[in-house]
């Protein structure tokens, strides 16, 4: 810590970094319990409007993106950084020298530093032990002296650049995500079948956003398994430009289209809302107390006019059954389609369970249709023929999600980054030995350690095997 | 055989060995941990053997996919990776007695998986957002974490046990490892889960981008392991840069796999994007 500056001592402190690391685990549990962005009509109906304006002022309900969090993040981002520069400061140099300085104290003194005697001069031990070392460490010197040499080995030094890979790839995710927030967009948009467009949904704020092409669905289809699950959505799409079709691909879930720099993914679907029945608007009578039905019985061809009051069971002739008008109503719709104003009744048959039908008030032959043994209409209206639509599939407008993220390759980079750097930082070690020969006057006293700064465990055993085979040479 | 049998099966040699290693631990005779070693290993190629069943069954059924795609599988596939994490901890660190507090963890898994009258063990069709080669990958990578955690957990709680009357060698606590041992592996198992912890979300955020147009979108189950990594995080930054060890390692170490078994677990109450997750 070669800079005195208060500020500077704050964000190098480790402690800072565990504070951060806990309130961020701590907070971000907020917005695993509390649903995050939805309406504040549902907001202000779970939690009353006194907890709705505290939460909302506190931005909990959008808390990754609230101001505090943010924050949180930012100290975090400065607290990596400092930490970083000010413990790559000091080891600069140890790291990225060509030639590391040796200093044999620092290892003679060690408490696990082994000794032994051999008969042999110093300068013919060189020459065995330094094979030894070699072999094993990437980086060998031998320094001679009058008194004796000392052999050293190193390797796995620019292991200790790890954990500031790891460091390096938190703020790359960091500034990518941030990338993608300012200068990217996450949208949506539903187009129906046949149809294309350029504008689009913005997720969060809701504003349109137009892009420079359109899409166009040409198809939707929904596959199911015979267990009724999902199977595949697939959507048909072309890329138009001035019109021109320049690119076209199916895609499903896990296979979007990419198109200069914009990614459309099959997000969800759903059925058109039925349209209006085509046809002039024709006046309807409104509700009253009895209708005037005309029962036509299939059988004889025979038709009958009888008056039914509404709520009170009607005797049909032929000794048809009974039918019974239940309620009159302004808006109806069959199969999908607006049928308009109808009347609602119970056809009790004389054999065979009790019907619904429906009477629509501008259509006569409606309840041909049900193929029953009497046909009923209502008399004395003006009348259309009905003609049913035979919607034999269903149109279905596709949804996708359209976004751009700029910042997308420097998250990926920083993935990268991250999983090398932490197993560099956890599997790699700096591990240096050190053979340091005395020549005495009828032998030599060897001097032998090693040391690592990680994994202490594994080096203990390295060393050891180490000195067995300086032993047995 | 087919493969349902096959894992109920691998079930009960996962509580015999669990069973082997608590008599090797309570009655003080380790040469009851040989036998358990091997019944791990029985245990461990019966549930390989049960999945890749269960992989070729799919096939058979036309739905083919990796046996990892919900629930169930995913509680057979974390018993399958604990005891292979544990068998090479055996072997590397010559320590059996760590499976008494490893094993019973995988038969819970395994049992759960097979009697919980919630979780259907049918082999089911993937949905479509689950269709992708990164399904193995993610879930391999997460798995892997979670297992190194929970025997990290398994640890810790052995070195809180020992911790509190260390000197005794006679009983049970005599004959657990000694503490600077179980703090050693507890901090290796760290590492490996957070490597691949790391490896689990990334490898999830780079799916979520190509099915849904966006690597992170605060989920649940991606906030919590998010809260997991930051805890984990946190445990390597007081150990290597404060010099943290013992109790308050194992403590974090518990923290942590509490946050692990929410994400696996707790997050299916919370509404989300994970939902085939659910039972």
């Amino acid at each position: 810590m070669k800079n005195a500056n208060p500020l500077w001592k704050f964000f190098c402190s480790v402690k800072l970094t565990i504070v951060l690391l806990l309130s961020l685990a701590i907070t971000s549990i907020i917005g695993t319990v509390i649903p995050q962005n939805e309406s504040p009509d549902a907001y202000l109906h779970a939690y009353g409007a006194f907890r709705y304006q505290l939460l909302s002022t506190l931005g909990i309900f959008d808390m990754y993106h609230s101001w505090w969090f943010q924050g949180l993040l930012l100290l975090l981002t400065i607290n990596i950084v400092v930490c970083s520069i000010d413990r790559l400061s000091g080891s600069w140099k140890l790291i990225f020298t060509r030639s590391p300085k040796v200093r044999p104290e620092r290892f003679t003194k060690r408490s696990d530093a082994r000794t032994l005697t051999d008969k042999r001069g110093a300068e013919e031990l060189v020459s065995v032990y330094e094979p030894i070392v070699a072999r094993r460490y990437g980086y060998c010197k031998v320094t001679r002296s009058n008194d004796g040499a000392v052999i050293y080995g190193e390797k796995g030094r620019l292991s200790r650049l790890g954990v500031y890979i790891v460091h390096l790839s938190v703020i790359l995710l960091l500034i990518g995500g941030l990338a993608g927030s300012f200068f990217g967009f996450e949208g949506y948009v539903n187009i129906a079948e046949g149809e294309a467009t350029d504008t689009i949904r913005i997720r969060d704020t809701g504003q349109i956003h137009r892009l420079d092409f359109q899409i166009r669905c040409d198809d939707f289809s929904l596959t199911l398994y015979e267990t009724g699950a999902p199977k595949e959505y697939r959507s048909a799409l072309t890329i138009l430009e001035g019109g021109q079709a320049v690119k076209q691909k199916d895609i499903i879930v896990n296979d979007p289209l990419r198109y200069r720099g914009i990614n459309i993914f099959q997000s969800s679907y759903g059925k058109l809302q039925p349209e209006k029945m085509p046809g002039p608007e024709t006046p309807v009578a409104g509700p009253a107390e009895a209708y005037t039905l005309n029962f036509t019985s299939r059988a004889s061809g025979m038709s009958y006019t009888v008056s039914a009051k509404v709520g009170v069971p009607v005797d049909i002739p032929e000794g048809l059954g009974k039918f019974v008008v239940m309620a009159y109503e302004a808006e109806t719709t069959f199969r999908g389609m607006d049928v308009g104003a109808a009347l609602k009744g119970i056809l009790t048959p004389k054999e065979g369970e009790p019907v619904e039908v429906l009477l629509p008030l501008k259509f006569a032959n409606f309840d041909k249709m049900r193929g029953g043994d009497v046909m009923i209409a209502i008399a004395n209206q003006p009348q259309e023929k009905f003609t049913p639509q035979q919607s034999s599939e269903d149109r279905y407008y596709t949804g996708l999600q359209v976004t751009n993220d700029p910042g997308v390759w420097l998250v990926y980079t920083g993935f990268i980054l991250m999983i090398a750097g932490c197993f560099v930082a956890f599997y790699l070690s700096h591990q240096q030995v050190c053979i340091v020969i005395e020549q005495l006057r009828k032998n030599s006293r060897v001097t032998f350690a090693g040391t690592t700064n990680r994994n202490k465990l594994a080096m203990k055993n390295t060393v050891e095997k180490i000195f067995t085979a300086l032993t047995e040479s | 055989m087919s493969s349902s049998p096959l894992l109920s099966i691998s079930t009960f040699v996962f509580a015999l060995a669990a069973f082997f290693y608590m008599a090797a631990l309570i009655f003080k005779k380790p040469r009851l941990t040989l036998p358990a070693r091997w019944t791990v290993v029985a245990a461990v190629v019966a549930t390989t053997a049960g999945l890749l069943l269960r992989w070729v069954e799919s096939y058979q059924m036309g739905i083919g996919h990796a046996p990892l795609s919900n629930l169930y599988e995913s509680l057979v596939f974390f018993a399958w990776t604990a005891g292979v994490i544990y068998l090479y901890v055996e072997f590397k660190y010559k320590n059996a007695l760590i499976g008494a507090f490893v094993t019973p963890i995988a038969f819970l898994a395994m049992a759960y998986a097979s009697m919980s009258p919630n979780i259907s063990d049918r082999i089911q069709p993937l949905v479509p957002a689950l269709k992708s080669n990164w399904l193995i990958a993610h879930v391999a990578t997460c798995f892997f974490g979670y297992a190194a955690f929970a025997i990290a957990f398994g640890l810790s709680i052995m070195y809180l046990i020992k911790a509190r009357k260390p000197d005794r060698i006679e009983g049970i606590i005599g004959h657990l490892p000694k503490l600077d041992v179980l703090d050693e592996l507890t901090h290796r198992m760290v590492l490996f889960g957070f490597l691949f912890l790391t490896g689990g979300i990334i490898t999830g955020a780079v799916w979520a981008n190509s099915a849904w147009g966006s690597y992170w979108s605060w989920d649940p189950k991606e906030t919590w392991s998010l809260i997991t990594w930051f805890v984990y995080a946190t445990l390597l930054h007081a150990r290597l840069m404060r010099g943290w060890e013992g109790k308050q390692i194992a403590y974090l170490s518990i923290l942590g796999f509490s946050a692990v078994l929410f994400t696996y677990f707790g997050v299916n109450l919370l509404p989300g994007l994970h939902s085939y997750g659910k039972v």
